[in-house]
């Protein structure tokens, strides 16, 4: 029986695929579901607070404002991959470890929230100012506006910002590989390039490419259906 | 119903202070329409603001109902803001809420249970007559809609006082006319105190009570429209009335007419039931004078009529002195725009 070649690198193709790419894609789509989570946790409040305090806004304050404003602009200037090792003491501290795919959500949340936080504010700003004051001349409280004027008519901006910040999520998980936090982009780093498995380095890069238009396609078709 | 008491209003910056309203004391009765009138940049729009402190004065009172506003703390100017609405030139409508939600809103700042929220929103949808639109998007409405539901939001929690920032400046002047309409009958039927900032004459011939007049950060007269109209006693005042009754001569005719012997021209203004009264043909009849007629109109302030009559009259001095006479006589304003030579 002659040798067929092309088999068995079909075989060691899909053995591969199964082995390595499904594992890497679940570890993916975990950091970037939790980071992002997380990262509005933080950033939202922050971007709220960022809107209000600025001066002419419903509660002006430019010494929280500076403040916060300065703090998130040190973060987001600092190299993701400087703030991966930088943050590892803090890591072990918030999860125990610093390896691993739980690990690599620490600075994934650290760096993606001040990015948030900026996202929110522009969407904030959107709202005409007209509208805050018509709330205001109801005797709206600040709490009142923020929950019921800013939030709500910035819904659908909000939502294309929580794409945007979900696809740059994807960007930075490429970089947790060097915590062992694994993922598409570790693999396609392990396998892809440093073993000239370029056939994962494809597959990898296609998969990467279809997570991002679901999540484009999903922000823009939500964004658009809660436009009125 | 308002006082306003040496109200001061300046904002810093760096290349200075500005001075937005200086000094200006009102005082609006409770039922009235009361416009505030000025040109862009006069100080109306803030003055306005002024009256829910949405801009805080720098000093002076804005009493509300009996309530001086400069006074309260947040929580109590926030209750006190539900007794004065206000509608705005562009809308403001919240766009991810519908008609009847934003209607809504006001009563749910206010904390009024749902139940109460439905139908006090039915009825107001009723008052505007947007009954068909309640589950319409702002952005499917046209401006007069807009403004009809800016009304109703406003008019929600049963203030007392409507405030219009340039209500009506953003529509044609059609919808003008029906907003100013619903306006009218809402305070008929409410006995709603409305103040109304804008720079257009038309709005105040249409509908005001009273009148202020405010340049450069002041107000320069004021008082009820009817004697405004008649007696104005500002340069401003009377540009601004020129802009609803326009009784300029042409220049060329104004030359022409004073080549004229014992000629001179006149204006008579006339109000309400005067304005049916057939003045002309009672002053000929009366003194030995022929008049031509160059001018006339006669249109109304609110309900009643304003008419003005220019003539050309012709005659010796005596018999000049003695049409004036009579025309003094039968209470009409008269203004010699052309002495004879």
């Amino acid at each position: 029986m002659p040798f067929d070649s092309s088999l068995l690198f079909q075989v060691t193709f899909w053995a591969d695929l199964l082995r390595l790419i499904i594992p890497a894609t679940g570890e993916t789509l975990y950091m970037v579901a939790a980071s992002t989570v997380f990262a509005y946790l933080l950033g939202l409040p922050l971007g709220i607070i960022l809107v209000v305090t600025s001066p002419g806004h419903i509660m002006p304050n430019p010494w929280v404002e500076r403040t916060l404003g300065t703090l998130v602009n040190i973060l987001r200037s600092a190299p993701f991959i400087i703030l991966l090792v930088a943050l590892i003491p803090f890591t072990k501290s918030v999860v125990g470890t610093s390896i691993g795919t739980t690990a690599a959500i620490v600075p994934l949340v650290i760096s993606a929230a001040p990015f948030v936080a900026r996202v929110v504010e522009s969407s904030l700003k959107e709202v005409p100012y007209g509208v805050i004051e018509a709330a205001l001349s109801m005797g709206a409280s600040p709490k009142q506006i923020i929950q019921k004027v800013l939030l709500p008519e910035a819904k659908a901006s909000l939502i294309l910002g929580v794409a945007i910040t979900t696809i740059s999520v994807i960007g930075y998980t490429a970089m947790a590989g060097t915590v062992g936090g694994g993922g598409l982009g570790d693999l396609a780093i392990q396998y892809g390039y440093s073993r000239f498995r370029t056939d994962i380095m494809i597959v990898t890069v296609v998969i990467l490419v279809v997570i991002v238009q679901i999540i484009q396609s999903l922000g823009t078709a939500l964004a658009r259906k809660l436009t009125h | 119903m308002i006082q306003i008491n040496q109200l001061v209003k300046k904002y810093s910056s760096r290349q200075g202070t500005i001075i937005a309203i200086d000094n200006v004391s009102l005082n609006i009765l409770q039922g009235a329409i009361y416009g505030i009138i000025g040109l862009s940049g006069a100080g109306k729009s803030t003055l306005v603001r002024c009256l829910n402190l949405l801009e805080k004065p720098t000093s002076g009172q804005v009493v509300v109902a009996g309530q001086d506003l400069t006074k309260l703390s947040n929580r109590e100017l926030r209750q006190a803001r539900q007794n004065i609405g206000m509608i705005f030139q562009h809308f403001y409508l919240l766009q991810s809420r519908t008609v009847a939600e934003n209607i809504a809103f006001p009563l749910e700042i206010a904390g009024v249970p749902k139940k109460e929220i439905s139908i006090r929103v039915k009825e107001l949808l009723h008052l505007v007559g947007l009954e068909d639109k309640s589950s319409a998007y702002p952005a499917q409405l046209s401006g007069g809609q807009k403004q009809r539901v800016g009304i109703a939001r406003a008019l929600a929690t049963k203030p007392q006082v409507l405030l219009c920032d340039e209500a009506t400046s953003a529509l044609d002047p059609q919808t003008t006319l029906s907003i100013l309409n619903l306006l009218r009958d809402i305070n008929q039927k409410l006995g709603l105190t409305i103040v109304m900032i804008t720079h257009e004459m038309k709005v105040v011939k249409e509908i005001c009570t009273d009148v202020a007049v405010i340049h450069e950060a002041r107000i320069v007269e004021n008082g009820p429209v009817e004697s405004v109209f008649i007696k104005p006693q500002s340069d401003i005042a009377r540009q601004f009335i020129s802009t609803v009754f326009p009784n300029e001569l042409p220049a060329d005719l104004l030359k022409e007419l004073s080549t004229h012997r014992d000629s001179e021209i006149v204006r008579i203004q006339f109000l309400g039931s005067r304005a049916s009264d057939p003045i002309i043909t009672d002053l000929l009849r009366t003194c030995d004078v022929r008049a031509n007629i160059l001018y006339g109109s006669i249109d109304h302030l609110r309900s009643t009529l304003f008419g003005t009559l220019t003539l050309e009259l012709l005659g010796n001095p005596a018999q000049l002195k003695e049409a004036h006479r009579y025309l003094a006589s039968r209470e009409l304003k008269v203004e010699v725009i052309q002495h004879a030579l």
